[in-house]
């Protein structure tokens, strides 16, 4: 008990001195997820969306892949990712490996299904009820498209944030990638494996309560800005 | 403004039939429609009408007989022929970008979008709600929005489902205005109703529907003043129709 009364105490005088080795590893942090998110929720909203609209046989193995990746092990990502950059993989003249682009790699593929089979499920949703009226007003399928991203950009940022969270609190894709190198690769989750496994806990946990502080925050900003579109728009 | 696109007239149905889940919901329904501006699809609740609304608008494919507009099949009509449904989606965003929209499906230019959605939006008295959004506009208003959205795109007829129905008389009242504003501006109307008052006050023509088949098809006056089979006559009386 005196350890963890200990470590917080710690904590607290850490992020009140807002140590810049810490303000390095949070805006490392930001960096790469808010990247890979972006990059991952690029491809995931038109691919999500085309899944819900396309009418094709073996419709069905695709939506059950992305919905089994939702749950992608991190590690097992990293694992992929290490192999594809390293030296002798197919992509290691980039020599990314152990870089931030290999974070933001690593991320963007975890997420990317994640945000995409909620994209699905949404959109699906929504050509139910707009489908008709739109089709009546003489939009083809792929007109539909953008206009049902629209139509459910409120629901779709709550699947975006899940991506988000997802990339900004796992901790086995960039470590395999990245390698915790201080000052290069090291990110807030990264750190906090590392300074616990050495014994500094109130280190650890300063970067632990920084981690979820800025999660929350994110998502509260977010869901601030879609509230007020939904009280605009109506739901 | 494109002028009025006559060589649809009229659509031709012959023996359209329509069977789902075993069910038999349209049968043998042969008619010519859009001769007159007003056409009323007039019968109780389960008569085939919407049914058969849709499938004039190429939404769905009937399992037996063809739906053509002059020379053109249900699958060509792009915006061309219009259809409100009786709960119309309202996009999430402001009256007029709802019009805007089905201005652009229309290939309106940017440019000129403004005007043409004042225009279309003043047709149905709703000029003052051009920024509102559109999903909390009462149900008579999103009646008369859809009606506004479908008409920007000057289609040469408009399909109605139930405009009216579950309305208090103002709202009636504004949306027959719509209808008529519409109408007088040369878009032939086909709406499908079953309110015998609503049909009397707009029907030039009544198609009069029950059970899935069409039973008589005449001039308003005519339908009203001497209806040809014994149930339109029950109907016109008053009397329920099962």
């Amino acid at each position: 008990m005196g350890e963890f009364t200990r470590a917080f105490v710690e904590a607290g005088n850490l992020l009140i001195a807002l140590d810049p080795g810490i303000l390095g590893i949070v805006g490392l942090s930001l960096r790469v997820s808010l990247t890979a998110v972006i990059i991952g929720t690029l491809i995931a909203l038109p691919l999500g969306a085309t899944l819900a609209l396309a009418r094709f046989p073996g419709r069905g193995i695709p939506i059950t892949i992305l919905n089994a990746f939702m749950g992608l092990p991190p590690v097992v990502v990293g694992l992929a990712v290490y192999l594809f950059l390293s030296r002798a993989g197919p992509l290691g003249e980039f020599g990314l490996l152990f870089t931030p682009g290999a974070m933001v790699i690593a991320q963007a593929i975890l997420v990317l299904p994640l945000i995409a089979a909620l994209t699905r499920q949404t959109i699906e949703d929504l050509a139910a009820e707009y489908r008709e009226d739109l089709a009546a007003l003489g939009a083809s399928r792929l007109r539909m498209l953008p206009t049902l991203l629209w139509e459910g950009r409120f629901s779709l940022t709550t699947g975006v944030l899940a991506g988000f969270g997802r990339a900004i609190a796992e901790v086995g894709a960039v470590i395999i990638v990245g390698g915790n190198i201080d000052g290069v690769t090291r990110v807030m989750t990264t750190a906090i494996t590392l300074e616990t496994s050495k014994g500094n806990l109130g280190m650890a946990l300063g970067l632990g309560i920084i981690l979820i502080g800025l999660t929350v925050g994110i998502n509260a900003v977010a869901m601030a800005v879609t509230r007020f579109g939904r009280t605009r728009y109506g739901v | 403004m494109k002028a009025r696109d006559d060589t649809l007239f009229p659509a031709v149905l012959e023996d359209v039939g329509f069977a789902a889940g075993g069910h038999q919901l349209l049968t043998g329904i042969t008619a010519s429609l859009g001769r007159v501006p007003v056409t009323v699809l007039l019968g109780p609740n389960g008569a085939g009408k919407t049914l058969l609304l849709r499938i004039c608008r190429g939404l769905l494919t009937p399992t037996r007989g063809t739906v053509r507009w002059g020379n053109a099949g249900t699958g060509q009509l792009g915006v061309r022929v219009g259809y409100v449904p009786q709960h119309p989606v309202m996009l999430r965003r402001s009256v007029e970008a709802n019009v805007n929209w089905a201005l652009a499906l229309a290939g309106v230019p940017r440019r000129r979008r403004g005007e043409a959605a004042r225009n279309a939006l003043a047709a149905v008295r709703l000029e003052g709600f051009a920024r509102a959004g559109a999903r909390r506009l009462s149900g008579g208003e999103r009646q008369r929005l859809a009606i506004a959205r479908a008409w920007s795109q000057r289609p040469a007829a408009l399909l109605l489902d139930e405009p009216a129905a579950h309305q208090d008389p103002a709202a009636t009242t504004s949306i027959e205005e719509a209808i008529e504003t519409v109408r007088d501006a040369g878009t032939r109307i086909i709406l499908c109703t079953h309110d015998l008052n609503q049909a009397r006050r707009l029907a030039d023509e009544v198609m009069f529907m029950h059970n899935g088949r069409m039973l008589e098809k005449t001039s308003g006056s005519v339908f009203f003043e001497r209806p040809q089979s014994e149930e339109a006559a029950r109907f016109v009386a008053g009397e329920l129709l099962v």
